[in-house]
């Protein structure tokens, strides 16, 4: 039986790396004393699948992993039992279990569901967006400025792979963004988000107020980072790009539930095409629940 | 978030952050305000291998059951951060409460192994305590050290205020109540030192002076002060089962070497190897009750949630029940998907089904360490194991469907000769031979078999305290020529060969036996940049030979020189139990190639029996087992 689990991570566990996530939350099940199912063999291991995994110096409170369980005894004593040996930093919201599959269907892990992802993006203190005239740019300048970016048909950036460097026009994949959570929430409902801002719990905040919501194409095909986006809009206006200037924080992270079957590369032309009604997101908790 | 002692910009930056961030699962949190003694327990090496140091472990659970004590930890920061501190001037912080080693009322530091000399400077450097102990004032934390390099602490005496000799479990409360007193009357560092000096086991290296004769050799080792003892008596815990052990041991964010629950199952080692620095310093045996240790494996495993549990002893097989215990934890334990590691066990009908049990016989190997390649080198050093009884475990092995071998030796036993170096080889062929008897189609593919070697250092404490350490040209010329020989073998293609560098035995030779005269070079090398020489990447052998000439210190005075039996060793102040006498005995029955019974079978008479317990006060057997 699969269980999906939402968790957050925050505070200075944001320093630790996903495979030791992995880790953590193997031996978490263990201490929790919740029936989850192992593999057979010599090595027996848990059967866990993680939905995106989140790049170390990231805070998010939309995390999800799949697991499989023997017997499960209700959803919430699997959030009570796993949130009693959690320590800070670490913290399950929901669990869901999941519908099975007919029996000619393959079940889509969390991982093949990714489609995109909402960020927060604050600058943090002690730093500052400075242009190259040496203006310092305040919470009204930023704010005019990246909708200025925002507007923009085309954002086209040197994408660095292991192997080569390429062009690429990333603005097709910020699906929608704002400044402010109702902008967000509006530009969401403009392409069918059902779900509206939730997941700033866990987010740290900065009395500069310089912040910026994005929504991302996210998972195995199309991987947006928000790092990318700010990297563009400081090139774009000549300011200087500082690698930990600006906390990212996950806020949710979403399957496309407009049109299943459609495969990410034709989702996206939508988007291009302003086919609204192709990208449908909605929360990965809600989706292929029981 | 938690105020972190370090920036998001440097945790990003170095690798591994999660070093330094502590917040792990089992940490103790305590409000520092609200006690009146701040310990920080350190490992001198990088996290991953200080966080699997169990004895810091029951330092820690054992410290932080005193109400009026934090006791918190500190690991060595590797070189990226190092770097940066040094630039940032940071001050070296403690994991717990991110806060400054300064601050602190103790800096007890476990000295595992001689290599890791240099990183104890920088601990003390990044802290900012002056790195001789007679410069510290009242501002700085008292520095304590421990472990298995304390029962030789001269090469680095002048860097410690005071040395805890034996098992930390026994009276470091009256060392942490004589400080609160002390502090009460408002006494000075000196006046703790001194009650200090009056608790059994502490050592106040400045409380004693060294005189040299002309040869180099101690002529004296006097107190100066008259509360320090003559003798410093070793601690042990004479209650193994009714003592401290951490039911919720830390678990940390990245793997650890050792991540795992360790379970020690017993102190000691009856088999008196005479090599072995561990087998006498840990005297006398003492086994843990098997039902405490089935409790203890249940409640560490349920509040860790790790996947493996391993039994920690010298000779696991030497616990009475070990049956018992392994086959409790088998049942209790493998359905959760719970693995169990059972290292030095000696190969019979009982290792391989367990083995056959925990472990995937396709992929995991058998261990012998016959130490020496010939009976007649191994009835010097004493190992017990006979070319027999490898043969025969092998062969079990093999028909039980194993086929990778791993033996270990060392190269330059005293005695050794090349007939001994060549059993080496020899031994690892007939254990390949002995495959091949198996007919084809019931064997499991090829053998495959590693030896690996490394070279001896003598030990203080051991009956090989005396015995002249060969040269690194001679260790060179040992190998070369063993490897020679492998190639010689009928099987040559299954024997794989490994060898330990020689530099670094050559320094581990001098620290091992060294006096006070060696700090002044362990200052040096590490102003001049030495540091982690445990690790061969920053191992740097010629910045050692550099300052050890211009210290005029004579390495082979250190390492090949045979002692006479006579001569005043730098540890001769410390009372271990088995005495000196035993010791000497035992070098002369070596030489005589003369076996020494085991504790069980017989008792030898080393002088363990003073501490009234374990082994010492049990049947023996008479028999050879």
């Amino acid at each position: 039986m699969k269980v999906r689990i939402k968790f957050s991570k925050y505070g200075v566990v944001k320093f630790i790396g996903h495979l030791d996530v992995v880790r953590y939350f193997q031996k978490a099940n263990r201490r929790a004393g919740i029936d989850v199912a192992y593999s057979q063999g010599f090595n027996p291991h848990q059967i866990m699948s993680f939905a995106a995994p989140l790049g170390v110096g990231l805070t998010s409170d939309g995390e999800y992993v799949d697991v499989d369980f023997n017997i499960v005894e209700s959803e919430e004593a699997i959030v009570n039992s796993l949130n009693a040996v959690m320590n800070e930093g670490f913290a399950v919201t929901e669990a869901k279990i999941l519908k099975e599959p007919l029996p000619n269907q393959k079940r889509e892990t969390a991982m093949s569901l990714v489609a995109a992802a909402d960020y927060l993006v604050s600058l943090k203190d002690g730093y500052e967006l400075k242009t190259e005239n040496g203006q310092i740019l305040e919470k009204n300048d930023f704010n005019q400025l990246f909708a200025k970016f925002i507007d923009q048909s085309q954002i086209v950036i040197n994408k660095k792979t292991k192997k080569s460097e390429k062009e690429m026009d990333i603005r097709p994949y910020i699906f929608h963004c704002g400044i402010t959570e109702e902008d967000f929430i509006k530009s969401g409902e403009d392409l069918k988000v059902t779900n509206t801002v939730q997941g700033l719990k866990h987010a740290d905040t900065y009395a500069n107020g310089i912040r910026v919501f994005l929504c991302l194409a996210t998972g195995s095909v199309i991987n947006i980072k928000p790092e990318l986006v700010m990297e563009a809009f400081c090139e774009k206006y000549g300011i200087k790009f500082e690698t930990f200037a600006f906390q990212y924080h996950r806020m949710e992270t979403y399957a496309n539930v407009a049109d299943h079957g459609k495969t990410i590369e034709e989702m996206i032309l939508a988007v291009q095409q302003k086919e609204s009604y192709a990208l449908k997101l909605d929360s990965l908790s809600k989706v292929g629940i029981k | 978030m938690k105020r972190l002692a370090l920036s998001d910009e440097i945790l990003l930056t170095i690798d591994k952050p999660a070093r330094y961030i502590g917040n792990e699962v089992n940490m103790v949190v305590k409000d520092k305000n609200k006690v009146d003694i701040r310990f920080c327990m350190c490992f001198p090496d990088v996290y991953e291998v200080g966080m699997s140091h169990l004895g810091i472990q029951i330092l820690y659970d054992m410290f932080n059951q005193r109400e009026d004590t934090y006791c918190e930890r500190v690991y060595s920061p590797w070189m990226d951060l190092d770097k940066i501190m040094r630039e940032k001037n940071i001050p070296l912080f403690a994991l717990e409460s991110q806060d400054p080693v300064k601050e602190f009322d103790f800096l007890g530091i476990t000295l595992q192994y001689e290599m890791c000399y240099t990183n104890i400077l920088q601990i003390l450097d990044l802290s900012g305590i002056p790195i001789y102990a007679k410069d510290r004032t009242e501002d700085d934390p008292i520095v304590i050290g421990g472990g298995p390099c304390s029962y030789n602490p001269e090469p680095i005496a002048d860097f410690f205020d005071f040395f805890y000799i034996g098992e930390g479990e026994t009276v470091y409360d009256q060392v942490l109540d004589a400080y609160k007193e002390n502090k009460a009357a408002s006494g000075s560092r000196a006046d703790y030192l001194k009650k200090v000096a009056q608790i059994e086991g502490m050592y106040v290296p400045s409380f004693y002076d060294v005189t040299y004769k002309e040869d180099g050799t101690i002529a004296s080792m006097t107190p100066n002060n008259e509360f320090a003892k003559d003798k410093v008596k070793k601690q042990v815990v004479m209650n193994v089962s009714e003592t401290y052990y951490p039911r919720k041991p830390l678990v940390p964010y990245i793997k650890s070497i050792q991540d795992r629950v360790v379970l020690e199952i017993q102190r000691g080692c009856i088999r008196g190897c005479r090599f072995c620095q561990a087998g006498m310093l840990y005297r006398p045996t003492r086994q843990r009750d098997v039902d405490y240790l089935k409790n203890l494996a249940k409640d560490m495993i349920e509040s860790t949630g790790h996947e493996e549990i391993s039994l920690s002893s010298l000779s696991s097989s030497d616990y009475d029940k070990l049956q018992e215990l392994v086959y409790y934890l088998i049942d209790e334990f493998k359905k959760n998907g719970v693995n169990i590691s059972l290292p030095s066990l000696r190969i019979d009908a009982f290792a391989l089904d367990v083995m056959s049990k925990v472990q995937d016989i396709k992929k995991s190997s058998l261990t012998f360490a016959p130490e020496a390649g010939s009976q007649r080198l191994r009835d010097v050093i004493n190992k017990g194991l006979t070319e027999e009884v490898i043969l025969k475990g092998a062969m079990d092995a093999f028909l039980a469907g194993w086929n990778k071998v791993k033996l270990y030796f060392m190269l330059g036993l005293p005695t050794e000769n090349m007939e001994d170096i060549e059993g080496i080889a020899t031994i690892s062929d007939k254990i390949a031979r002995e495959y091949y008897t198996i007919p084809k189609e019931e064997r499991n593919g090829k053998v495959q078999i590693t030896a690996s070697t490394s070279f001896f250092v003598p030990k203080p404490f051991t009956p090989f305290q005396w015995s002249r350490m060969v040269t690194r040209e001679e260790y060179l010329e040992k190998q070369r020529f063993l490897n020679g020989k492998m190639k010689e073998q009928l099987n040559y293609k299954s024997i794989r060969y490994n060898w330990h560098d020689a530099e670094v035995t050559i320094l581990e030779g001098v620290f091992a036996r060294g006096d006070r005269k060696i700090a002044k070079s362990i200052y040096d090398a590490y102003q001049k940049g030495c540091i982690y020489d445990a690790w061969s990447e920053y191992f740097n052998y010629n910045t050692w030979m550099e300052v050890f000439k211009e210290n005029g210190v004579d390495i082979p005075f250190y390492t090949s020189r045979e002692r006479g039996a006579d001569e005043i060793f730098p540890w001769d102040f410390i009372d271990i139990g088995v005495t000196k006498k035993f010791l000497r005995k035992e070098y002369e029955r070596a030489i005589e190639e003369t076996v020494t019974p085991n504790c069980k079978m017989s008792c030898s008479g080393c002088g363990a029996a003073t501490f009234q317990g374990g082994i010492c006060f049990e049947a023996h057997t008479g028999t050879s087992i």
